[in-house]
């Protein structure tokens, strides 16, 4: 637990029930966004050596999660007069009943994995396994499309901290890509947003399945 | 040289569609098309005839950066026997078809139906030639796919379409089946060349199911029962000359890759000959009953070729069954009857469905009993529908009664053996003989309803505007070559007896036996007495002549039963002339039939309609493709139209996988 690395881990697993826990969207955004913003910080500590591109990436990340991403939601969330998740399908307490189940089975189950020898004993593995988690029970159990929008974030965060193990290995084009990808998965989101607002009134995902057939 | 020629003919059949692409449509397209059909089909077979007279083997070998893949062609005798027929028929139907399907009818559908139909005969070509396995699939999906652009050649029409879809899917179950069989060859070879297989294979679990594969694959395209439902439907959708090429040469493809594949067993099982012949049978005689039972002049003309390949698969059955009894020369009789009949089948199904394509477009109707007469109105086309016909039904002095009888002669060798042998060909060469029988009531019926009698149409003139009757001369050549062909061979079959051997010791390795394919078959004295049967014929038909050449003709209506108003509708139909036939095949045909009997004096008004489906289509395929959707339609209960839970599915899906893994 005195790697800088595993206490800015520790943090992004915290931010995790923050985000579960909470009705208010604006604090779940910005939760989002502090959790992009340290993992962008990821990078500089796991990679001994500060090559370019390495840095490159750090800004990068930090731009796109942590300011213009929190950025535009924020603007939708006041544009459309929201501020609240009201009945999740799963309340706030059990969420994070089962937030705090999946991280330990996260940490039980990254025991049990055969790792590179530097990777075992950090929390990176925990941590990336928890962060999918959690952004995935955001996902399925809120009603708001702009709380999808955010467990989508997060599931991408967990992604991104699995990367980490592999910083060495992966080329830099497919970071960018990566980034890339999610930048315009978000975006689309956006118009998608808007489009349900203007059909339904509501940003409520129920009111969606009358699109089925 | 031979095999420069081929390459460079199917190079131009393909090319020559594509400045019509890309030119307005008019007369320019239309030659450059037709022209580059004919010129690389004229190559294309010189190459052909020229490896089949010599009988000399070439190869040609190129990389292809495709793991496994290389482009290597070989033109060998028993491709060369295949060819023939195809540039052939390519080259007149082509004629036939640049005016028939031409650009006043359908503008844009002509220009891509030239396209497609030098492009389909370029693959069945490469088909030929290939002797790896992914560049034989690849050329066997192009021709699939090409063949399908040309059977919905008419898009304004539903039925086309429809069948269309029919053949599309029936094609690409096929080619999942040939996925399958080049695999297994790899696994049992070794390579994806087509090389032979090791002894002992052959009786193992991988040999059944690699010659399963092929059957399933190989017999879906060639039309066997009961893998032929595609096939009627798409013949009788597609233009004429298409329908021609299809039934000519297209559907030989599938027998192509049996005697290919076969050829590289060194030891086939008695059962796997046991097996073609069962199917070969049932092909042949239920074909020809369902033949029977169509109103639709092409439908029949496409269950005659479920019967043909039928009897073709029998002689291939034979082949097999004496390799495997170590009797070369019941090989050697069944292959070249085989092979023989595929050429034979090329040229008069492809004679027949030019002479139906004519018939057709001036009645404006496919319907046989709303035909009639047309002996008079087409009469070059009705003298070659019939030697045609009489070359389908077996008949000598064509080239029909040639090949079936090299299949016949060696199932009465059989015959002569002992015990299952004998019991085998005992069964077999009456159900030909059945099976050439019925054939001949068939014809007698196609061409006694189209061209006899007056035209059962209440008004003359039929659904469509009818062209103005005539015979161009574009659509009369070729059924002229493709008949003198027929006659050809007919009168000298000891002609293509050599190439017939050749191809044949290649069809089947192994020892020789003694003596030639003509002399073991006496096919001299076979053209000596077609010859004389032709010189009987002409003579007597002379003396008729002179007899009655004296009194002039009077016109007036053949006698009539006493009945004072003959009227056109007192003619037998199609239909009523087979409903015997048809009956005793009820068990195998169903056939409906509504309508009010005839019953006391002065009866009221009446009307009868019969129909013969096809069982397999409508009594399995589509059942089980409505079961399929009735399953699809309960597997809605999953979509819940909530986007949470969709997400849950896919994680689900990835923690089964990763506990399968």
């Amino acid at each position: 637990m005195t790697h800088p690395v595993d206490i800015l881990l520790v943090v992004v697993i915290l931010l995790n029930f923050l985000v579960l826990g909470t009705p208010a969207l604006r604090l779940t955004i910005r939760g989002a966004a502090v959790q992009g913003a340290i993992l962008a910080v990821l990078p500089l500590l796991v990679h001994r050596g500060f090559g370019w591109r390495v840095v490159a990436i750090a800004f990068a990340t930090m731009a796109i999660k942590g300011l213009l991403i929190p950025g535009l939601l924020e603007k939708a969330m006041r544009d459309i007069h929201i501020r609240h998740e009201v009945e999740p399908y799963v309340g706030f307490v059990p969420s994070l009943f089962l937030c705090a189940v999946g991280t330990g089975l996260a940490i039980l189950f990254a025991g049990n994995l055969p790792l590179a020898p530097e990777h075992v004993g950090t929390l990176l593995v925990p941590a990336s396994l928890a962060t999918l988690l959690s952004g995935f029970l955001v996902l399925t159990t809120r009603r708001k499309a702009i709380s999808q929008v955010v467990g989508y974030l997060i599931l991408e965060n967990g992604i991104f901290i699995f990367g980490q193990l592999l910083i060495e290995a992966m080329p830099f084009l497919v970071e960018a890509g990566v980034l890339l990808d999610l930048f315009v998965g978000i975006f689309i989101m956006g118009i998608v947003i808007n489009h349900i607002r203007q059909e339904f009134s509501s940003l409520d995902t129920e009111l969606l399945s009358e699109l089925k057939d | 040289m031979n095999l420069l020629l081929v390459l460079g003919g199917t190079f131009v059949c393909v090319a020559g569609g594509v400045p019509g692409l890309l030119l307005p449509p008019g007369r320019a397209a239309r030659r450059i098309a037709t022209g580059g059909s004919v010129l690389g089909s004229l190559l294309g077979l010189a190459g052909a005839v020229g490896a089949a007279v010599t009988g000399r083997v070439e190869t040609m070998t190129r990389p292809w950066p495709l793991p496994g893949a290389a482009l290597h062609v070989e033109l060998d005798a028993l491709s060369a026997i295949f060819l023939v027929p195809l540039f052939l028929v390519s080259a007149v139907a082509a004629i036939s078809g640049g005016r028939s399907f031409g650009d006043a009818g359908h503008p844009s559908d002509a220009r891509r139906t030239r396209f497609f139909y030098g492009l389909v005969t370029g693959a069945i070509a490469l088909v030929f030639l290939a002797r790896n396995g992914l560049l034989f699939l690849a050329a066997w999906e192009v021709m699939a796919l090409s063949a399908f652009f040309l059977i919905t050649a008419d898009r304004q029409s539903r039925e086309s379409r429809d069948a269309g879809r029919l053949y599309l899917f029936a094609t690409h179950v096929a080619t999942l089946g040939l996925f399958g069989f080049f695999s297994q060859l790899r696994h049992v070879t070794g390579s994806t060349e087509l090389v032979p297989l090791p002894p002992g294979v052959a009786g193992t679990d991988g040999g059944t199911a690699l010659f399963a594969l092929a059957l399933f694959g190989f017999g879906f395209k060639a039309g066997l029962l009961p893998l032929h439902f595609w096939l009627p439907p798409a013949h009788a959708a597609a233009p004429a000359h298409v329908s021609a090429l299809m039934s000519g040469v297209l559907i030989k493809t599938g027998i192509y890759g049996l005697v290919r594949f076969t050829s590289l067993v060194p030891d086939p099982p008695a059962a796997w000959g046991d097996a073609l012949m069962l199917l070969g049978v049932v092909s042949a005689v239920l074909g020809v009953a369902f033949a029977l039972g169509q109103h639709d002049l092409k439908r029949l003309l496409a269950w005659h070729s479920v019967e043909n390949i039928g009897i073709i698969v029998l002689g291939l059955g034979a082949g097999l069954a004496g390799r495997a009894a170590g009797r070369p020369e019941w090989a050697l009789l069944g292959f070249a009857g085989a092979l023989f009949h595929v050429v034979n089948h090329g040229l008069f199904k492809s004679l027949l469905f030019l002479g139906a394509g004519e018939v057709v477009h001036v009645a404006g109707t496919r319907d046989m009993d709303r035909m009639g007469g047309f002996g008079r109105v087409l009469p070059k086309t009705a003298f070659f529908f019939l030697a045609g016909a009489v070359a389908i039904s077996g008949l000598p002095p064509l080239n029909g009664f040639a090949s079936e009888w090299l299949v016949y002669l060696g199932l009465f060798d059989r015959a002569r053996a002992s015990g299952a042998d004998a019991l085998r060909a005992a069964v077999a060469a009456p159900a030909l003989a059945l099976t050439g029988a019925l054939a001949l009531a068939c014809f007698v019926k196609a061409h006694g309803s189209v061209f006899l009698g007056t035209s059962r149409s209440e008004e003359p003139q039929g659904e469509v505007e009818p062209h103005a009757p005539g015979e161009p001369a574009a659509h009369v050549a070729p059924m002229a070559i493709l008949a003198g062909a027929c006659a050809l061979l007919g009168l000298w079959p000891a002609g293509i007896a050599p190439a017939l051997a050749r191809a044949a010791a290649i069809a089947a390795p192994g020892p020789l036996p003694k003596g030639t394919l003509a002399g073991l078959a006496s096919l001299a004295a076979i053209g000596f007495s077609s010859l004389a049967l032709v010189l009987l014929l002409g003579a007597v038909a002379l003396f008729l002549k002179s007899r009655f050449a004296a009194a002039a003709p009077t016109a007036g209506p053949t006698w009539d039963c006493g009945y004072s108003r003959p009227t056109a509708r007192m003619q037998y139909t199609s239909s009523s002339f087979a409903r015997g036939l048809v009956g005793y095949f009820g068990w195998a045909l169903l056939p409906r039939a509504r309508g009010v009997p005839v019953a006391k004096l002065f009866p009221a008004r009446a009307h009868f309609e019969s129909h013969v489906p096809d069982t397999v289509l409508d009594r399995a395929i589509v059942p089980a493709f409505r079961a399929g959707a009735w399953i699809a339609r309960k597997g809605r209960i999953l979509q819940g139209g909530r986007i949470q839970l969709y997400l849950l599915y896919v994680v689900a899906t990835l923690v089964a996988l990763l506990f399968r893994v």
